[in-house]
């Protein structure tokens, strides 16, 4: 363990290195790893904006899904009620209808009843008379006894 | 420490004591009259503190060159983590402005983990290669580890106390650290003892931070060196010796390495946070 002139040197020496490291190493790398803390901090907040905007997207997705849940059933309530109106709305047209065929049917066969009745009635009158011709044929002179004749006819 | 002693067996060999002084003699620029002389500089010492403190350096420069905030390199990651452990134990012992003390502390720390390394280097290497090149005359001695030269961390404790002496001064301004040297701990009234207190106190600090370190180092490059002597025997139980202690030794000795290192920075960052405090 000698002591010499080294003594100074090492002294000069470890100065020295000690401002190189100030000067050109530290800097460099104490903004290196600030930036990096920075850039972290910054990813961080990002990621967790994504996860609450990802979030608020779901929810709205569901608030969506649900009106347009609401809007498909009423649509459906909605056609089936026009669906019943309209199948009313045949019924009763196509009731009408019948009733109407119904009624000019009965009419119509009311009015050959009457016709057949008229030229039955006619036709038996005829018969009557020519019967009654047959039996009376010389006492009844037709143009004497007509309104007699016309009479009969109306009661049969 | 894995080679045998091989010098001058052409000659003679060199007994057990020639060995080792041999190998604890440094190449200085003179002879050395008295324990100090500061006439006479350690060549070897200054050569391998100066190379090891370019190659740190240059190390964390090429990191620092090419520092980016992305994704770092192993390189980087490397250098960050010890960045980041320096700045971490200055920012907890030193309360003030960190610009200069926490490069500072990076530097002592890497500087004296590389000088400290240069212990792993087998202790007959440089002389053997300087036999084979044919410059054992101009270099007859070279020690490789420079804090196991007490120039080397006494150098670098007498740096440490001026970074001390200047923050005091700067914290406190002159007038109050003359102020605090004669009032603390006991107040004014024993002003001569606490001047006293606080000179022994500085002087203590920085002689036992040289101290430390170079003890340790000084002790483990003794121990490689009587493991080295250990394996001259020649016999079975010198060269399985010489394999097992110097294996085990040399693993503890990663530890030394980078504990003494360590401690030699955190007290470099001790002292001058007292520096910022007053008593």
């Amino acid at each position: 363990m000698n002591l010499n002139a080294t003594l100074f040197a090492q002294m000069v020496v470890f100065f020295i290195l000690s401002w190189f490291t100030m000067k050109f190493i530290w800097p460099p790398l104490m903004k290196a790893l600030d930036d990096r803390a920075a850039k972290v901090a910054d990813g961080l907040a990002a990621a967790d904006r994504g996860r609450a905007e990802m979030a608020a997207a779901a929810k709205n997705a569901q608030v969506e899904l649900a009106i347009a849940r609401d809007e498909g059933q009423k649509r459906i309530a909605e056609a089936e009620r026009r669906a019943q109106t309209i199948i009313e709305d045949a019924k009763r047209t196509a009731t009408e209808e019948a009733n109407r065929i119904i009624v000019s049917a009965r009419g119509e066969a009311d009015q050959m009843a009457d016709r057949m009745r008229a030229e039955l009635r006619e036709q038996i009158a005829g018969i009557a008379i020519a019967g009654a011709e047959q039996i009376l044929k010389r006492e009844i002179n037709p143009a004497v006894h007509a309104d007699l004749l016309e009479q009969l006819k109306h009661e049969l | 420490m894995a080679s045998e002693i091989v010098e001058g067996a052409a000659h003679h060999a060199p007994t057990p004591t020639e060995y080792i002084v041999h190998h604890l003699t440094h190449l200085s620029s003179g002879h050395q009259k008295g324990v100090v002389d500061f006439s006479v500089i350690n060549v070897d010492t200054l050569f391998w503190s100066v190379t090891v403190g370019i190659i740190a350096c240059l190390l964390m420069w090429l990191a620092a060159r090419r520092a980016t905030s992305g994704v770092p390199g192993r390189l980087q990651a490397f250098v960050e983590m010890v960045v980041e452990m320096v700045d971490d134990q200055s920012k907890a012992i030193i309360h003030g402005d960190r610009s200069y003390i926490a490069p500072l502390a990076l530097t002592v720390f890497l500087w004296v983990v590389l000088m400290n390394a240069m212990d792993f280097l087998p202790v007959d290497l440089f002389a053997t290669l300087f036999r084979w090149v044919g410059l054992e005359s101009a270099i007859p001695y070279f020690r490789v580890v420079p804090t196991a030269d007490l120039n080397g961390p006494l150098g670098m404790s007498l740096g440490v106390l001026a970074v001390v002496l200047y923050y005091n001064v700067k914290i406190k301004g002159v007038g109050g650290w003359i102020h605090e040297l004669f009032t603390a701990p006991f107040g004014p009234w024993l002003a001569p003892f606490n001047l006293l207190l606080n000179l022994i106190e500085f002087i203590a600090r920085t002689v036992s931070l040289g101290m430390r370190l170079w003890g340790n180092m000084y002790a483990g490059e003794l121990l490689f060196l009587l493991i080295a002597l250990l394996g001259s025997l020649a016999t079975a139980f010198g060269f399985f010796g010489h394999v097992l202690a110097g294996t085990v030794w040399a693993i503890f000795h990663i530890l030394i390495v980078v504990l003494q290192a360590f401690i030699f920075m955190m007290l470099t960052l001790v002292y001058i946070g007292q520096a910022h405090e007053s008593h």
